[in-house]
């Protein structure tokens, strides 16, 4: 019987942790400075706005950990000593382990903006931060967020459901169009206009004004306009939260330097989730995956590696998903912002501008790429196997219904998509009624 | 905008101040001619109707006055004649708390109120559900611009008082439960209520208003107000508002409008929807022996409710799970939907709760069954359900016993009641046979599930927040499962508040109802390992 000790207790950890006490009778202990108990990230800002408490964020009762035998213990982790396989904790407390895992997650970008660190500046990631913006919304007559990502408009939208004036700075000249298609970008763009949150494109931070009490009281932008606030949202991003990893002798670069088996330079350590990075990408992924669902497989892989059956990280099709403000937005396969050489794509957008799917496929081959929707649910595991078997872009728009995932009675939009991709195509394809031979039993 | 609503509000409240105000106004006067016909058809003692024609006839008092002189002067008369050598046992009052006031001291109390709200039925009407239900409706209707552009607008639900167990919640609570212990036992204190509604029934079926009559009111009216609630609330969702306006539709018509019609031809008053055994009456003798006698349309109603119970329902859970029953048809739940639905989030989702769910379910289930098969049992052997059975107890006790506990304090007081502190489904949960008999085949045989879209969930637990029922969504969601539990009433409110689009309620073949693709959910698993562990 080994001992694992996993630093970080997010959802890449706790899967790791979960699928070792399935698969073995180790001793697992989960370190964690930020809360005793796992609780689920995302939805830290339903807290805020009141649609959750903090315990329903929470997917494990208090007394699973001590039924499966999963050590919690909390505190931060200061060294980690490789050589004498142990780690030590702030309070002075060593913990020897047979194998570790880090999986210490992320923190808030700050790019050295003067004033970054007054009062009332915050980024919004863990469970702290959450409640040091619950103190610094309390009479707060404008806030700023800086940074136009997932989280940046998260943030909006937290401070918004409780009607406190935004000012939503972005770098970019349209909303996350690093990312999404430029349609796209610009539906959330006026989904977030629709809302009266005050959006700034192309618009960068410059200096953060303090107050005579070291408390933030305006921010400075790069076009020269001073913006009162309280709060000053800093939403730019992640980075690998790895401080305390460097004096040792594992190897880093932004993140933790793991292979494909998320394995480091050291034996027995190994790292997984916002922390890891691969030395080598994997298919057209980044290095550094800040993603729900890769923390939770890269958990599940590491877990089968260290319980002796050697498993490389194989996360199979992209897929995300997200919500901006009102709007659903799913992908899977690749979707890029800018079209690739090889690729083509069909855009098509409903009346409403509220709803519309982006198809990425190969201009030759018509092999279907990837799939970017708003404000349509689709079906995961169709898309996957369209996916797994090279299927052609006529193919996925003809069986569009299969993949509908919209509940009941809902309107459905097949009909005007593909006559929208036969105007365009001069192609007559016809939308195939909705089988659940084939959604179900694969047929 | 929210001075609108503020003022809807205000308008509502002023409604049900005067509603519950007029409990305690007004006097009553026992006339000879009310107290002749009353005491002739209820009381044998001389000795009652000597001491009650000296102390209440011609005499002015409130309601609650009279009520326990009644009550005083029928225990008075129990003790007179029990120390009699040879007992009259015909001149006994037979007294118990929660049947005498109904039965015994409600009519002389409905007969013998005087007072403004007499004489003023009309207007005490608009003064009470006039206001309550326009108010209502302007502060529901004010929302459609307070919550902004459609969409999940749960904002703020764990800050308020009325829906996070607050002071407004142990309110809504008292005041719920006050009224339907006064509904159920005590309707003797309800009278000026109950003439609010009274030219409603008088035009309706042309009979005087009874506390039932207020009830079924009342429910619609309650139901309708917050159905306007629910279609601004998820206007955005298709399934919402067509479940809401059809479970609105068959509480209106088949429990409310149809039965008081059927009255007016002097027919039975029957509910076409209500199955047994949540309809746990429909075996009783004196039921069946009223269907028995009311022509063909009672032969045919009697035989409706046994083909209700026995084939369309099973089949009904088979095809759509039990869904088309809880969320789209009961009245139990459309209230639920309804009034209950800004509550939801305040069922219990631990493992505890979920046993504790089990046993009390099936427990009332058994119970019914057992009463039910009881209740034939005598029917057919022809003993009379007040003779004893077996331990001193007769049918009559069981029966009795399963309306006290199971049909009046637990579906009613308990049931909605504890809406504000137990969430908005703890009859439909805990306690309805008919739940726990469809649960049974939902669960085993039905193509009924909420789909897990593959990997996509966060477990953010949104799903399990809002379920009403209790069930923890997300434990299946997060791991690629899809839903298939009894207790799931297909409400639809864990796929809407999913940010993700994870979840979807539908009807598909039965193979692999429960099977996870653990592809999606993780790692591109090796094949063959899969069908060596035979997945």
């Amino acid at each position: 019987m080994k001992h694992i000790v996993i630093i970080g207790n997010g959802v890449s950890g706790v899967t790791a942790a979960r699928h070792i006490r399935k698969l073995s009778d180790h001793r697992v202990t989960i370190i964690s400075a930020e809360t005793k108990y796992f609780f689920s990230r995302t939805a830290l800002m339903y807290v805020f706005m009141g649609h959750m408490k903090f315990e329903n964020t929470q997917p494990y009762e208090n007394w699973f950990w001590k039924k499966n035998r999963i050590d919690l213990v909390e505190g931060l982790v200061e060294f980690i000593d490789t050589e004498g396989c142990k780690v030590v904790l702030r309070n002075g407390t060593e913990i020897l382990f047979d194998d570790l895992i880090l999986a210490t997650g992320s923190r808030p970008n700050k790019f050295g903006w003067p004033g970054q660190d007054l009062k009332g500046v915050q980024g919004m990631y863990s469970k702290q931060d959450l409640e040091t913006l619950e103190e610094n919304a309390k009479d707060c007559k404008r806030a700023v967020i800086v940074g136009g990502g997932l989280i940046g408009i998260e943030m909006a939208e937290m401070l918004h459901s409780r009607n406190i004036p935004v000012t939503f700075l972005v770098r970019e000249t349209s909303f996350w169009n690093g990312v999404l298609p430029k349609e796209q970008s610009e539906m959330v763009n006026r989904e977030i206009l629709e809302n009266h949150i005050d959006l700034r494109l192309s618009t960068n931070l410059q200096e953060i004004i303090s107050d005579e009490n070291g408390r933030a009281k305006a921010v400075l932008t790069d076009k020269g306009e001073t913006i009162e606030c309280s709060v000053v949202g800093l939403t730019a991003g992640v980075s690998p939260n790895i401080e305390f990893v460097k004096s040792s002798a594992i190897e880093t670069n932004r993140g933790v330097l793991v292979n494909e088996f998320l394995e480091t330079n050291i034996k027995n350590i190994y790292a997984i989730g916002d922390c890891a990075e691969q030395h080598q990408a994997i298919d057209q992924r980044r290095p550094i995956e800040a993603v729900w669902y890769t923390g939770r497989m890269m958990g599940e892989t590491v877990a089968r590696t260290i319980c002796g059956n050697r498993k490389a990280y194989k996360p199979g099709h992209w897929f995300n998903s997200a919500k901006f403000i009102d709007i659903e937005y799913q992908t899977y396969g690749w979707v890029w912002a800018q079209p690739k050489e090889n690729e083509s794509r069909f855009y098509w957008e409903d009346a409403t501008g509220k709803k519309s799917i982006l198809l990425n496929y190969d201009t030759k081959t018509r092999e279907f790429i990837g799939i970017n929707t708003f404000g349509i649910r689709l079906r995961h595991e169709r898309f996957d196997a369209w996916l797994n078997e090279k299927a052609s872009v006529e193919k996925v728009l003809v069986h569009l219904k299969d993949a509908n995932f919209d509940p009941e009675f809902f309107k459905s939009y097949e009909a005007a998509i593909i006559k929208k991709f036969n105007q365009e195509n001069n192609t007559s394809l016809k939308v195939k009624a909705k089988s659940w031979k084939r959604i179900f039993l694969n047929a | 905008m929210k001075t609108v609503k503020n003022i809807g509000l205000l308008i509502s409240l002023l409604g049900f101040i005067f509603f519950t105000g007029s409990v305690f106004t007004g006097t009553n006067k026992v006339t000879q001619e009310t107290f002749n016909a009353w005491s002739t058809s209820q009381v044998k003692s001389e000795f009652f109707i000597e001491k009650a024609q000296r102390e209440i006839v011609g005499q002015e008092m409130s309601a609650f006055d009279l009520s326990n002189k009644i009550i005083a002067i029928a225990k008075a008369s129990n003790a007179h004649y029990m120390e009699m050598a040879e007992i009259p046992w015909d001149k006994i009052i037979w007294l118990k708390w929660n049947k005498s006031s109904k039965d015994f001291v409600y009519p002389l109390v409905r007969e013998s109120a005087t007072g403004w709200v007499v004489e003023n039925q009309l207007l005490f009407f608009w003064l009470t559900f006039g206001l309550a239900i326009f108010g209502g409706v302007i502060a529901f209707g004010s929302e459609y611009k307070i919550l902004g552009p459609a969409g999940i607008k749960n904002n703020g639900i764990f800050q308020h008082a009325a829906t996070n167990r607050g002071w407004m919640g142990m309110f809504a609570f008292a005041y719920f439960v006050g009224f339907y212990v006064l509904l159920y036992f005590f309707p003797n204190y309800l009278v000026n209520p109950i003439l609010a509604v009274n030219p409603v029934s008088l035009g309706l079926s042309g009979n005087p208003a009874s506390q039932w009559f207020l009830y079924g009111f009342m429910y619609c009216s309650v139901m309708t107000v917050f159905a306007i609630r629910m279609f601004i609330k998820y206007r955005h969702n298709a399934y919402q508002l067509v479940r809401t306006a059809v479970v609105l539709f068959f509480q209106v018509a088949f429990a409310f409008l149809i039965p008081e019609i059927l009255v007016a031809f002097n027919k039975p008053w029957f509910d076409f929807k209500n199955a047994w055994p949540l309809n746990y009456t429909f075996f009783f003798d004196w039921n069946i022996n009223t269907l028995m006698n009311s022509g063909n349309l009672g032969l045919f109603m009697l035989i409706w409710g046994i083909v209700l119970t026995l084939i369309i329902v099973p089949v009904m859970v088979y095809f759509y799970g039990k869904r088309w029953y809880c969320s789209w048809v009961c009245g139990c739940g459309g209230l639920a939907e309804t009034l209950g639905d800004p509550y939801r989030q305040l069922s219990d989702k631990s493992l505890f709760s979920w046993k504790v769910e089990r046993w009390l379910i099936h427990g009332v289930l058994g119970f019914a069954i057992f009463m039910t098969a009881l209740t034939l049992y005598t029917y057919f052997a022809e003993i009379e359900t007040w003779r004893e059975l077996a331990f001193g107890i007769t049918a009559y006790d069981v029966q009795s016993s399963y309306g006290f506990f199971i049909g009046s304090i637990f579906s009613g007081v308990i049931g909605t009641g504890f809406y504000p502190i137990l969430g908005n489904r703890v009859w439909c949960r805990f306690g309805c046979p008919l739940a726990a008999y469809m649960g049974l085949v939902q669960k085993f045989k039905s193509r009924f599930r909420i789909t897990t879209n593959g990997g996509q969930c966060i477990s953010c637990g949104n799903c399990s927040t809002y379920c009403e029922q209790g069930i923890d969504v997300r434990s299946y969601a997060q791991k690629g499962q899809n839903i298939v539990r009894s207790s799931c009433v297909g409400c639809g409110i864990c796929s809407a508040v999913c940010p993700r689009g994870v979840l979807k309620l539908e009807n598909g073949p039965t193979e692999n109802r429960i099977d996870q693709n653990p592809t999606l959910l993780g790692n591109d698993v090796d094949l063959l390992e899969l069908i060596k562990n035979n997945k």
